[in-house]
């Protein structure tokens, strides 16, 4: 059997928290197949990041671009790249995290060579000879299972999947040279606009504090944004919040936001609609906040606090933090 | 500028279930996927300003007509339903195969795409159909307006937003910043009976039975299982100083504070 590729990504020279789970993921498989495991990444400052990503066990094949490309987008720079390499060393897996860049890699990967695809993986282990695929279907609803017809295929694999685990044997680096026959057809990047207010990404929050239409309204805000900044996590919304215009579209949970497995899921003023409940139902720990105790949302909670949100969360950031200072 | 939208019929949101087969059960109701509606409502306010045409493209079984009705009925001219019962069962890459040889049929400057299915496929396919096209492939769009020539987008980046453009024809995938989808009217609805539906079959696309559907999958789901199930909530009813109390207990006992 061929290797297994865990395909990375660079933000501000190091490897993501991602690339970093994905590493560690195409690691522990190989281990089980008997067969070596790669990272690969690839974009300007790849071999530098090497190292940190080799930390993770696998060796690293760092490609680096040429900077006559930094007006393309990431994915149509590193796909090719991607595929002229798959082609002249024929790995029997590839896998790919599921951020917005890796999902469109991924999907150029799918034009641009014939490996089959299992997109939404929720957790990958070896099975028969293969691997064996989790998903997430309708929902969450049910779990499946699938695995490839023939021994080789690409896999998206969602944040939060696996535990990134660095090793005590780190992997080499090794620099390597790939020749694209063709570039894709043309796309420019003519400007990047920084947002202010830009929130790190939910995705990789352990704790996330989430706002439904039991806020109110902006200012309602302010106590979720508190609670949040009590425990060390994120903001979430649910899309009602969001199409009100009081959170930015990249903190939406749920079905045409993000999916998202925090450790804490804290969901406050949330009813827990469907659409709502698929982004986030695999959370470690879902604690409810609502005055009305027939919400949806009890059917997933594992604490359901009957109440009014303005009264319970304030008294709950000012807890938090009296117990973090060690004064309770 | 004509626009297709590429838009999927799948089970209505909560009603979801697999065949004995193991495949998603499609003789269920159907619905339009909720975030190809943003993609079909961008294309709407985008022909109805510069004029020409929005087509809806739609792979899926009989009972895909009445989302490609409703679509209609919101102001697509006309659609394109490619319908056979040897494509029950087919892959992502079948998938590819089937909408990249309708589209080779179909003229457009622009191809629009969601940027997810309800149904799991990941939204990928736009990316491997542009590949397949020999097109530039624009995603996760928030904004979208055609230049001379071409077509610019505001694409979501993790610190707010990169300006994007390239040529037409092209290939774009939006998210539901785009807008909120309209509400057909009585006269789109009236209007709806009378807009042309072409069923396509796979002899149409030049595609033989054997390379798609579940003989040709590439994949394969193996089994099932419930997900773990929660105990079920513990409620708290107690006054605010009392309950939150209970939860910093509850949240230590579970070691998350």
């Amino acid at each position: 059997m061929g290797a297994i590729w865990a395909i990375g990504e660079l933000a501000d020279g190091a490897p993501t928290k991602l690339t970093l789970e994905v590493a560690t993921l195409a690691r522990t498989l190989a281990e089980k197949a008997g067969s070596e495991a790669k990272t690969v990444l690839v974009g300007e400052g790849a071999a530098a990041a090497g190292s940190a990503a080799a930390a993770y066990g696998p060796d690293v094949l760092a490609v680096e671009v040429d900077g006559g490309l930094a007006d393309r987008p990431l994915a149509a720079v590193v796909a090719p790249r991607l595929a002229a390499l798959i082609e002249e060393r024929q790995p029997s897996y590839v896998l790919v995290g599921a951020s917005n860049d890796g999902k469109d890699v991924a999907g150029l990967l799918l034009g641009l060579t014939d490996l089959p695809l299992l997109a939404n993986g929720a957790g990958v282990s070896w099975g028969d000879g293969g691997p064996r695929v989790e998903m997430s279907t309708f929902g969450g609803k049910l779990v499946t299972h699938s695995a490839f017809s023939e021994e080789r295929g690409m896999v998206i694999v969602r944040p939060a999947s696996v535990t990134a685990e660095a090793t005590a044997a780190p992997g080499k680096v090794e620099t390597v040279g790939v020749s694209v026959a063709a570039e894709l057809p043309q796309v420019r990047v003519t400007d990047r606009v920084e947002e202010t207010g830009a929130a790190a990404p939910i995705e990789e929050a352990r704790v996330i504090v989430g706002a439904g239409r039991g806020i109110g309204s902006p200012d309602g805000l302010r106590v979720i944004e508190d609670l949040a900044e009590a425990m060390g996590g994120a903001v979430g919304a649910t899309r009602a919040v969001v199409d009100s215009g009081w959170v930015p579209y990249g903190q939406q949970i749920g079905q045409t936001g993000k999916i998202v497995k925090p450790a804490l899921y804290l969901a406050c003023g949330i009813s827990g609609a469907i659409q709502h409940k698929v982004g986030v139902q695999t959370a470690g720990t879902i604690v409810a906040i609502n005055k009305d105790a027939d919400a949806p949302i009890a059917e997933f909670a594992d604490l359901f606090v009957v109440g009014d949100l303005f009264e319970i969360v304030p008294r709950l950031a000012a807890a938090i933090r009296a117990r973090k200072s060690g004064s309770s | 500028m004509n626009i297709v939208v590429l838009l999927k019929a799948v089970p209505v949101v909560g009603t979801e279930r697999l065949d004995g087969s193991l495949l998603t059960d499609r003789s269920v109701q159907l619905e339009a996927n909720g975030n190809d509606e943003y993609l079909l409502e961008k294309a709407l306010q985008l022909t109805e300003t510069h004029g020409g045409e929005t087509i809806l493209l739609t792979v899926g079984p009989a009972g895909a007509t009445e989302p490609i009705r409703k679509a209609l009925a919101m102001g697509a001219a006309r659609a394109v339903h490619v319908v056979d019962d040897a494509i029950k069962g087919s892959d992502m890459r079948a998938t590819l195969d089937i909408l990249a040889a309708a589209l080779r049929k179909m003229e457009y400057d622009l191809v629009f795409a969601g940027a997810d299915t309800s149904d799991g496929q990941g939204g990928v396919l736009g990316a491997a159909l542009a590949v397949r096209l020999g097109v530039p492939y624009l995603s996760y769009a928030s904004e979208i307006e055609p230049i001379d020539g071409g077509v610019r987008i505001h694409r979501l980046s993790p610190t707010g937003y990169d300006v994007l453009e390239a040529p037409t024809p092209a290939m774009v995938m939006g998210t539901q910043l785009l807008g909120a989808p309209r509400y057909p009217s009585l006269r789109g609805i009236m209007q709806a009976r009378s807009k042309p539906v072409e069923a396509w079959s796979l002899a149409d696309l030049g595609l033989a039975p054997a390379a798609v559907g579940g003989g040709a999958s590439t994949t394969k789901t193996l089994d099932t299982s419930k997900p773990p199930e929660r105990a079920g909530a513990t409620f708290v009813r107690e006054p605010a100083d009392a309950a939150v109390t209970q939860v910093v207990d509850f949240l230590a006992g579970r070691r998350l504070i």
